[in-house]
Order: structure tokens, then sequence, then C-alpha cells
């Protein structure tokens, strides 16, 4: 890891051992918001770690649900403020599910989670231009158990910075 | 008893697999009539709930190497079923050789095999003659036979084709071994999981992989009419529904959306692909007209509507939506609209397929946290669950209706994904052996 900051590598560590894949910057994406200012000098201004640290990358889902939650919404407002502050940053939006569903069924559900999260940051005042959505219903889980824990983690709209 | 077995016909093939089957199916008409009227001990009636399997005696083939594989394939094909049980060869009465001069029936009868198939194979010029006969140990009669000539690297599919019309003969069933399974073989960690299009016999033999694994694959196929599967790939980042020639390789987008396009199926006459597309949170169903790539809508409202396969008839589409809530099962007209509610038990209900035959619908149910293959009628009434885990999804049919087959993952991280197949009454579950992981099966029609 090349993030120096004590405070920083535990949730580093922690999100390693939820193996974010589906991401291209694979070995970053803090979980929660509780990282949120513990920005260090290496990280880059506008980038994946920087949005997982500022504002958090992720929001979650209940089970076979796409309303998004106080907390979600709170992320989402910070997001919003992020990328306010980087007019030229343009997210992808993944929508994943648990194991516990259907594989179509879930790619659809994915995509009414993804798109609930790209509705709410375009009502906080993000151009709808730079916001896309994917869905990768249950094919790529962030936490590969087969226990609440892990399907909790999985009901996730990721906010992949391109 | 020898005069019934006077009429073996002998065709030449040229080849091609289309050419061998075609000429199979002369020769099969050719042979109805003399074929004699099944008796009671080589009849069996497949209903609910049959699990007597016909004791049977394959021995090799007489003519080398080549007859005893021949031999193993068919008796392996015929025990899969679970309707039939091979004999062990320790307890054959007779060698190859003299079963083709005289079945000495009655030392069969007592070896236990109610019937016994003969055949031998014969170099043919650079071709290969294939005959056998199937005969009634207890009415020392032939019940059927055929011979024919093929490439000697075509041994296979004449033992499958061999393994089908005996299955016909005693079950007054179509066959389903001269066949082939489309999955998504699978490798790797669950979170990084390499997925690749794959195909191979119905056995499990020519395995080969359509794709390279470098984009994420789901959901292949058959066309029931050309070497066509349709699939949902996530190529450039785009997860779209894609056209896949298994001849030629060549690969292209199916329709011009302006959302994700997945869970594609032909229609039966395989001129149109119906599909689900979201765009914006909503999933409905559009149909791809495949000779003029129209495009129809069938379905609209914010339910998410998806997993459609047309009846057999082409009339109807049976579709899963969670328009009441969760996920149920509706049937509406092909060309779309006025979806009516068939699946009312508890649980959810999704991927419903309908049988070849048009008289069930086979499905994934969600209930207390585990899932089941089952049937229905297209009517709702009459559902049966055939198998049960940690997660059963994904059922496909065989082509005679007979046999499903489905995906089955086990729990945790180090969980496997094996596909399985299952008689239609819930008996003869079966691992079906791929080399890696396997999931999303599709079984092909009958090889044409």
């Amino acid at each position: 890891m090349r993030f120096t900051h004590p405070g920083f590598k535990v949730v580093v560590l922690a999100a390693a051992l939820l193996s974010v894949a589906a991401c291209k910057s694979s070995d970053t994406g803090a979980t929660d918001t509780t990282s949120g200012g513990a920005v260090t000098g290496s990280i880059v201004p506008g980038s994946q770690e920087d949005l997982a640290v500022s504002a958090g990358d992720s929001v979650f889902f209940d089970l076979d649900r796409y309303s998004l939650k106080p907390e979600g919404q709170s992320t989402l407002q910070a997001q919003a403020a992020w990328l306010a502050k980087y007019p030229s940053v343009t997210l992808t939006i993944e929508g994943h599910c648990d194991e516990r569903g259907t594989r179509e069924y879930n790619l659809a559900l994915g995509e009414r989670r993804a798109s609930a999260v790209r509705a709410y940051l375009i009502s906080l005042g993000v151009d709808a231009n730079r916001l896309q959505v994917i869905s990768y219903g249950k094919d790529r889980p962030f936490a590969v158990g087969s226990d609440e824990t892990a399907w909790a983690q999985n009901r996730r709209g990721f906010s992949r910075v391109n | 008893m020898t005069g019934h077995c006077a009429a073996i016909s002998v065709k030449t093939f040229r080849g091609g697999a289309s050419a061998l089957k075609a000429a199979l199916l002369g020769l099969s008409l050719a042979l109805a009539g003399i074929a004699v009227p099944a008796v009671a001990q080589t009849s069996l009636t497949i209903t609910q709930g049959t699990r007597e399997a016909m004791p049977i005696a394959v021995p090799r083939f007489a003519g080398g190497d080549l007859g005893a594989q021949v031999a193993q394939v068919v008796a392996a094909d015929l025990e899969r079923s679970g309707l039939f049980r091979p004999i062990p060869a320790g307890v054959y009465p007779q060698t190859p050789e003299q079963i083709q001069a005289q079945p000495a029936f009655p030392a069969w009868r007592g070896a236990g095999a109610d019937t016994l198939v003969s055949g031998r194979v014969v170099p043919q010029g650079n071709k290969v003659a294939f005959e056998f006969r199937l005969w009634d140990t207890q009415a020392e009669q032939q019940l059927t036979g055929t011979a024919f000539t093929a490439d000697s690297a075509n041994w296979r599919r004449v033992a499958h084709i061999i393994a089908d019309t005996i299955y016909k003969r005693v079950t007054g069933e179509d066959g389903y071994f001269d066949t082939r399974i489309v999955y998504v073989s699978e490798s790797g960690p669950k979170n990084r999981r390499v997925k690749r299009l794959a195909i191979m016999d119905q056995d499990g033999a020519n395995h080969r992989f359509l794709t390279s694994g470098k984009d994420l694959v789901m959901t292949p196929r058959f066309s029931p009419r050309d070497q066509t599967i349709t699939y949902m790939s996530y190529f450039n980042d785009r997860p779209r529904v894609y056209l896949f020639n298994i001849d030629t390789g060549q690969q292209e987008v199916l329709g011009d959306f302006p959302g994700m396009t997945f869970a594609p199926r032909f229609s039966p006459d395989g001129n149109r692909v119906v599909m689900s597309m979201a765009k914006d949170g909503n999933t409905d169903l559009y149909s791809v007209d495949l000779r003029t790539r129209r495009i129809t809508r069938l379905t609209s409202g914010p339910a998410i509507d998806t997993s459609p396969s047309f009846s057999p008839d082409g009339s109807q589409i049976v579709y899963n939506s969670d328009q009441s809530g969760g996920q149920q099962l509706y049937v509406m007209s092909a060309n779309g609209g006025g979806g009516k509610r068939i699946s009312f038990g508890d649980g959810r209900y999704a991927t419903p397929v309908w049988s070849p035959r048009g008289d069930l619908i086979a499905f994934t149910k969600i209930k207390g946290g585990r899932f089941a293959i089952g049937v229905m009628r297209p009517d709702g009434s009459g559902e049966r669950i055939l198998s049960e885990s940690f997660l059963d999804e994904g059922p496909t049919w065989a082509p005679n209706g007979r046999v499903i087959a489905f995906f089955r993952q086990s729990p945790g991280a180090a969980g496997t994904v094996k596909l399985y197949s299952v008689d239609v009454t819930g008996f003869n579950e079966r691992l079906m052996p791929t080399p890696l992981d396997g999931s999303d099966p599709a079984w092909s029609p009958l090889n044409p």
C-alpha cells in the first residue's frame, strides 16, 4: 500500500479484505464514510481514492430494495459536493446485488439501484452527462462469503471514477 | 427368429453431420414397416414416479477398439437417462462375434438382460459402417436395427444416434443424446470470476471454449434452427446481447438499444430474439426480428420484466415480473401486453422456461432462503419441485422435454458452481461433468 497515514491504512486493509474487484482501482475503496478527512498528501485530487476518502464511494441497500437509505443519501450528498469540486470528473455508477437472487433479475435490480443513485445525484445538481450506470447483478460481489454480513456489503451502488 | 433381422438397411453418408442425421432419419422411416410391436417386457411407460430401469446388455460392438468405444458411449447414454440399467460385462454369456452369428436368448435372459444390443463396426473404404440391432430377449425378436456409414471421426455422434434410437424404441419418446450443452465456464475467485462461453456434447465430450474470458459473459441460449447462440457480454464495459455463430466464431451486437440488454432467448422458429432492456431503473421486454432487425416493445410499466421464454408454438411468452411486489411468473401473447400471473405459491418464482413439449414450464423458486428447480403447467397448476439446495438456478430443457439441466452453487468463498441434470419426475439427479466450474447451461435441440 502506498498510503502512509496509519488511520487510513486500516481502512485500506479492510477494503482489501472485501476485495473490490469490479472497479478499475481495485486496491482501494473505503466502504463507508468513517474515513472522511483522512486524506493524505499522496492521494491524487479527483481520483477514486479521493472520492472514497472524501465522500465515500458506496451506498448500501436492503434486501430486494433499491430505495436509498438516509446514510446512502448522506454519502451521495458528499459525492455531489465532491463532484462540484472536480467538474471534469465523470462517474460510472455500478449496481450490485447479493447472491440471493436469480442472475437475470439481479441484473435488472442492480440497474435499478445504480439508476436510483444516479437520479439522486442529478437531483442534487450533478450534470446527468457525467453519470453513467452499469449493472453487474450478483456477478461481481465485493464480499465473497455467504452470510448476511457479506450480502449486505454486496447490495451496493458503487461510484467508479472514470 | 433370424427372419426378423434380415432387413437391415445400409446407407452411405457423405460426411457432414447433417448428412449423417438426414440419412439416419431416412433409415428410421424405412425400418418402421418391419419393426415388431413392442411387447410388455420391452416397453417402458414413463410416468411421474417411474423408477424402474430396464436391464439391458450393451456388449462391445464387434470390430476392434472402435466397436468397444461405440458400445461404451451407447451404454453410458442409456444408463445416464436413469431408464436403463446396463448389466455388467462379467455376466455376458456370449462374445460379440457369437452374438453376430446368433444371439443365445435364453442365456441372455439368464444373465438378467431383458434387452440386448448387438453391433459391429466394419471398415468401408475410408469410412466405417456401423451396424446395430436391439433384441427383445424374452420374445426373442429384433426390436429395431440400423446400419450406416460415416467418417470414423464421427463415431461419437453415431453412438449417440444409436442410443437415441434405442431410447425411442423402448420408451416411445424421442431421445436427447445427440445434443450439446452451451454454458458458462467459471474459474477464479468469486469476486474476480473468469467466465467463458463453452460448448460440449451432452455427455461432456468434445468440450471447447468459445470465448477467451476477457469479458464477462452470461446466459447463452441456442437457436432452435442453426449454429447460432445468443448471449450477454460485457464487451467494452457495455453489457449487451450478442449473437454468436458457433461455426465461424463471428459475433455481433443484437439491436441498437439505449440501455443494458440481457436475458435473451430465441423464438421457436429462430426468427426472433426476445430480451430485456433496462434503462433509468426500469426493465421491460423487447423482441428483435432477426430478418428485419425491427424492435418491438412487449411490456411497459415500472416493474422489472425479464427472463422471457416462448411457448413451443411461438404464440405466447412466459416471463418473470415483480409487478405484484415479488418475482412471479406471467404469461402473455407473443405480441406483448396483457400478462396474466400464473404462479401463486409461497415464495418467489423466476427464470421460467417453457418445455419443448408445451406441457410444462420449468422455473427457479426462492423460498425460505433456499433455491429450487420446479415445474408447473402453463396455467400454473400442478407445481412440482424437482431439486433444491442452497442455490439451484436456471433450468433448461432437453429437446424431448423429459430432462432438465440447471446449475447448483454451494455457499461460501470457496463454494463451487456445477451443472446438474434431473428427470422431469424429480428422479435421477446427476452431476454433468465439466473441466472447470459451470453455470447457465442451455440444452441444444437435437443436432442438425
